[in-house]
């Protein structure tokens, strides 16, 4: 793994003491945890916009903050991307203006994004002429983004993108940071207290409580974690896959997927087949029996043993079950006794497909480093 | 109205150039004073800020008198001025000026600065990622952000500039042609028997010269406001 990131920091901010360590690839690594977590100070102290009381943050193998060697480089010198949450357009000037202001300020043999194609990219030639405060929350934020990366950043750094956005908002800009991401080869951090984000966008997954690194990984292994549901939600908790479109069905307007457990039908995908995925099985969507039932409506079954079973709460407990791929389900603690499963136990999972839509699924476009294992 | 007379004419360009040069020499000041009372917090804000809003508060004839202590030819800055410079600005139009922009500074200082802390700090943050040093982000991000703050404060000064009297006269003297502004004009026309007619004319003539720069002021307002449209949502 290219080391894009390299963060070790402390810090006190109030109450909340930051002591955390980020070691980040290519591609996208999102910094997840809940508001308050720390993650806007981490980002801000990548950017240079917060000074960390002690520790060394470097940026492609660039240092940029060392306390100990009293390196503490100005947001203007760090050639990073900063898109915040709010946007932060120039109110006085047009889109055009914004989008140039940081390119002109890179000199020429820095600039690596072309102003054309990040038009492009980001559809923003309709809007060219137009004054911030004429435009759309969804608007500003693409603009923002193309502002950010016409600087020619090193790594673009992305806190909470679409947390002002309504939900048709979120999953248009979604769409355009998953090109970027897949278009540009450019390092992104992204800050998000939304599992849903996260799934569709990241390659990395970094997890952050109170202040600390509480995990770093791969979206699939950290969800398969079972003792991190708490920090990543129970109600939206569940296991993470790598799959692929193998056939579309017209007729009753599903889709077949590939997975390492076989195959699972889900309703209609619109994209091509052989597309690659990454999808989420939210626990709570899982049943288990110790039975092949016959005569179900249920599409997908499948068989695995009971790897781990997580810590129970209230009258709640997560399973894990190794089906070929990891596979989480939320029983209650009543059917674990009366089905007595135990670590080993040959369970069947039964995923209900209409439960999943577009909103478990991120693109994980071309093949990534991890997925050959 | 019939023509104005060659007096009358001498004390309204006096004026205005007394103003003009007034507003203009003590704007870079005033910008700056808004910036740090605005932006900083340091040992004795306190009373850099009372000292700023001074003339406000004492009668113009302390402040004129102090300029005269300070700058007169024999003042402790007017006699060093002179010695190395030969400059004197003691009973000229000069002096005039300066007495008008010290006594308008806090009117400016006030406008500007409300209008800075108005600029949100994260517009200038975002720019200083984009790569800009904070010279550049002051001169592209919070200066024009602060236009409509620096038109009312220039304008406010102006037109307490024009009315300046008590300072002037106190410091300068009311000498014609050179010193004489309009409010000093007036006055010497109301200690002179028969001087009502051509006092009404001159009083008039100021009111006129007050309105019009205040409504150019709201004019140039509204025009900045346009230009940086719905800034709320920046």
């Amino acid at each position: 793994m290219d080391k894009t990131l390299e963060i070790t920091v402390q810090h006190q901010l109030g109450d909340l003491q930051i002591d955390a360590s980020i070691i980040a690839g290519s591609g996208l690594t999102a910094m997840f945890g809940r508001s308050g977590a720390g993650k806007t100070s981490l980002i801000n102290m990548i950017a240079g916009l917060e000074k960390p009381r002690s520790g060394r943050i470097s940026i492609c193998g660039y240092c940029v903050f060392d306390s100990d060697a009293d390196i503490n480089l100005a947001p203007e010198q760090r050639r990073i991307g900063y898109v915040f949450q709010e946007g932060r357009l120039f109110p006085h000037m047009s889109v055009r203006k914004n989008l140039i202001y940081g390119m002109n300020l890179t000199p020429a043999e820095q600039r690596h994004q072309d102003f054309l194609k990040i038009v492009e990219l980001l559809d923003l030639a309709p809007l060219m002429e137009r004054l911030p405060g004429k435009l759309s929350g969804g608007e500003k934020q693409r603009v923002a983004i193309g502002r950010a990366l016409l600087s020619s950043p090193q790594m673009l750094l992305m806190d909470e993108p679409l947390a002002s956005l309504d939900s048709m908002r979120k999953g248009e800009i979604l769409d355009y940071i998953e090109r970027l991401r897949d278009e540009l080869t450019l390092p992104i951090i992204y800050v998000s207290h939304s599992l849903e984000e996260v799934i569709r966008l990241a390659d990395t997954l970094v997890i952050i409580d109170q202040g600390k690194t509480v995990a770093v990984g791969s979206v699939e292994e950290i969800c398969s974690r079972l003792d991190l549901h708490p920090l990543t939600g129970r109600y939206e908790a569940g296991a993470v896959l790598q799959v692929r479109i193998a056939a579309q069905d017209t007729d009753y307007n599903l889709t077949r997927l590939d997975t390492a457990a076989g195959p699972m039908w889900v309703p209609k995908i619109d994209l091509p087949v052989s597309s690659d995925l990454r999808l989420r099985i939210r626990a709570r969507d899982v049943t288990l029996s110790l039975d092949k039932p016959e005569n179900t409506s249920i599409l997908n079954i499948f068989d695995g043993i009971v790897k781990n079973i997580g810590e129970s709460e209230g009258n709640q407990v997560d399973v894990l079950i190794d089906a070929g791929a990891p596979v989480i389900a939320r029983i209650t603690r009543k059917s674990l006794d009366k089905l007595d499963l135990k670590l080993g136990t040959r369970v069947y999972a039964l995923i209900k497909a209409a439960a999943i839509d577009r909103r478990n699924m991120g693109l994980t476009g071309k093949p990534r480093l991890k997925d050959q294992q | 109205m019939l023509p104005l007379s060659a007096l009358e004419l001498e004390a309204i360009q006096l004026s205005l150039k007394v103003a003009f040069w007034a507003v203009l020499v003590s704007l870079p000041f005033g910008i700056m004073a808004a910036w740090g009372l605005a932006r900083y917090n340091f040992p004795g804000k306190t009373l850099v800020n009372g000292l700023i809003h001074l003339p406000i508060i004492v009668p113009p004839v302390v402040v004129g008198y102090l300029l005269l202590v300070l700058l007169g030819r024999r003042g402790a800055l007017g006699a060093w001025l002179y010695d190395t410079f030969e400059i004197s600005v003691a009973f000229t139009w000069k002096g005039a000026a300066v007495a008008s922009a010290v006594m308008a500074f806090p009117l400016m200082v006030r406008a500007i600065r409300l209008s800075l802390e108005n600029v949100d700090p994260k517009l200038e943050q975002a720019a200083r990622t984009l790569g800009a040093k904070p010279w550049y982000v002051f001169v592209s991000i919070t200066l024009p952000l602060t236009l409509p703050g620096i038109l009312t404060g220039v304008v406010l000064a102006f037109a307490r500039s024009l009315g300046e009297f008590g300072a002037t006269i106190t410091f300068v003297s009311n000498i014609p042609g050179e010193t004489r502004t309009l409010p000093l004009a007036l006055y010497t026309l109301t200690q002179t028997p028969d001087g009502e007619g051509a006092a009404l004319r001159l009083v008039v003539i100021a009111i006129i010269l007050a309105l019009g720069a205040l409504i150019l002021s709201e004019y140039l307002a509204r025009r900045v406001n346009q230009r940086i449209g719905g800034r709320d949502n920046g």
